[in-house]
């Protein structure tokens, strides 16, 4: 890139060139911002899993030998591929239902869907933590239908609903964003030629909407793959998933090989889910998604 | 085309799972006991009282809109700037340009805490505010960069153009068109970094040190470390602070839009 603008050495620039040089001069501090705190700190982890304690492939054989990491990765894709299947079923019908309100309903449901998004972490998780306490109003529900005093605090359950509602919005937005492109007039032709309405939804309506299901799902499955609040808060030790095991390797063990072999393989699992869905809804599906969200404020 | 009535049921249930649990830290909030029990037995106002007198707390929240300013500061001045100077690319450039740019977005932050953790440690800038703020800045550059974009997008090329005829210098047809075009983008930028930052836990918590410790932090600790109710009074006023901002724009953009039609 910069071999690029220095190449002519003319004087005088034309406008446009003046203007691309321009152009990137402006981008240039981000990348290298984003360079120094994200890209090189991570090539560093990359080198430190091969090659902390001792140089070689160590960390990663242990990742897949060891029993109690091995149940740490299984019990974090199970929560992330409840989560997400649990997120599609809940946000579908509700992001559905946005694309058929009117402008007021819809108002309302677009802010019940960004309030969560933006409200604080902490104080939903914690919110969870007060319900679902021994005694507390979940158990009671629980109780009401006849599943007696079961514990939740500290539980892989307690940690899978409480997820399924913090990172719902992350399902609904993008999912809306397709829907909402989806030419209704589809679906009526699909009846006005003779299939009921639940056929001519499944096969028109339902495949133009995949896209939307993807991106919101890769989404969700990749955050919640990495979630740390939610386990530590509502989970135990005994439910550990892969964050916080990162978080103790490197936090308290400063074990940066282990920690950050686990980390690569995050990254790996992350980037591969993204790219299978990039397949789905097209390129800029992750980042259509991303728009969805930040965009959904001005809509 | 009319919704069917399970539709309907549905998406109420959905949108009251998505909002009811929350609120129950506000009554929690006004509880007299030292514990999280709830309902509350008594009411007090015992916790925001401590929230705003206490100095763990105070100090907390004085990092934590340190922090916050620094990083819509730093985010906002880095984002709006590539968001403009990705206009200028060709079509691949911006693509890879833009997808590096939110990338952070996508990447789970217990990565990008564990990789920032172990290069601060290394370069000894863990336990200082300023470090967080430069890795929140990391965090926050996606959302200035997609408000920005969005903005620029709806605007017109050949007013940038027509400056440049006119024989206004890049920079002028910058500072005179393109940045107070671009300035609504700008701002709400600045307000989704700010709160990115305000609200983030998990790069905090590798960061953090007994001088460094953000509410966000502080609100973990208490209920981890210590069991502290104040942490009640604390989500209150988070949830206070987001929910009102949002409900007011969308109030404000539903008039707007109904007077449209």
């Amino acid at each position: 890139m910069a071999a690029d603008t220095a190449a002519p050495p003319k004087r005088t620039l034309s406008p446009s060139g003046r203007r691309r040089v321009g152009g990137l001069l402006l981008l240039l501090p981000a990348l290298v911002a984003l360079t120094l705190f994200f890209v090189l700190p991570l090539l560093s982890i990359i080198v430190d899993s091969v090659t902390d304690p001792e140089p070689g492939l160590g960390n990663y054989a242990s990742l897949f030998t060891d029993g109690y990491t091995l149940r740490v990765l299984g019990r974090t894709l199970l929560v992330a591929l409840v989560v997400t299947v649990a997120g599609v079923l809940l946000a579908y019908p509700y992001a559905y239902m946005m694309t058929l309100a009117g402008p007021s309903v819809r108002a309302v449901m677009v802010t019940v869907v960004l309030v969560p998004f933006w409200t604080s972490m902490l104080a939903r998780n914690f919110a969870w933590m007060v319900l679902m306490q021994d005694g507390g109003v979940v158990q009671g529900v629980f109780g009401l239908v006849g599943l007696g005093d079961v514990t939740l605090l500290g539980t892989t359950t307690a940690v899978t609903i409480s997820m399924t509602q913090v990172l719902l919005p992350f399902m609904v937005l993008p999912m809306f964003s397709v829907m909402q492109q989806i030419d209704r007039r589809l679906t009526l032709a699909g009846q006005s030629l003779g299939a009921s309405r639940f056929s001519s939804f499944r096969k028109v309506y339902f495949p133009l909407s995949l896209p939307g299901v993807a991106a919101g799902a890769s989404l969700v499955f990749v955050l919640a793959l990495g979630f740390y609040v939610t386990p530590a808060l509502l989970g135990s030790p005994q439910s550990s998933m892969i964050a916080q095991v990162i978080s103790v390797r490197t936090r308290d063990l400063l074990d940066f090989g282990g920690g950050g072999a686990m980390g690569v393989f995050m990254l790996v699992v992350t980037l591969a889910v993204l790219a299978a869905s990039r397949r789905l809804t097209g390129p800029g599906g992750a980042a259509g998604a991303a728009h969805a969200i930040v965009g959904g404020n001005e809509r | 085309m009319t919704a069917r009535p399970w539709l309907k049921i549905v998406a109420v249930l959905v949108g009251l799972f998505l909002t009811v649990p929350t609120l129950v830290v506000i009554p929690m909030s006004f509880s007299s006991a030292k514990t999280f029990r709830f309902p509350p037995g008594g009411w007090s106002l015992e916790w925001y009282e401590r929230l705003f007198t206490s100095p763990e707390w105070t100090t907390a929240i004085v990092n934590s809109l340190q922090v916050g300013v620094i990083t819509a500061v730093l985010a906002t001045v880095l984002g709006t700037a590539a968001a403009i100077g990705v206009t200028t690319l060709g079509e691949r450039a911006k693509g890879l340009a833009v997808g590096f740019l939110l990338s952070p977005i996508i990447i789970p932050n217990i990565l990008i805490a564990l990789v920032i953790f172990t290069t601060f440690l290394r370069i000894g800038l863990t336990g200082s505010l300023f470090g967080i703020a430069l890795a929140h800045t990391a965090l926050a550059l996606p959302f200035v960069v997609i408000a920005v974009t969005a903005r620029l997008q709806g605007m017109d090329p050949a007013l940038r153009k027509a400056g440049g005829s006119l024989g206004a210098p890049p920079f002028a047809v910058f500072r005179k068109i393109t940045l107070p075009l671009a300035m609504p983008g700008v701002l709400s930028g600045a307000v989704l970094a700010f709160i990115s930052s305000f609200d983030e836990v998990v790069i905090s918590l590798f960061l953090q040190s007994p001088t460094a410790i953000t509410l966000p932090v502080q609100m973990f600790n208490s209920v981890t470390v210590q069991i502290d109710p104040t942490i009640s009074a604390a989500s209150s006023l988070m949830v206070l602070v987001v929910s009102v901002p949002i409900l007011l724009a969308q109030v404000v953009g539903a008039r707007r839009g109904s007077r449209g039609k």
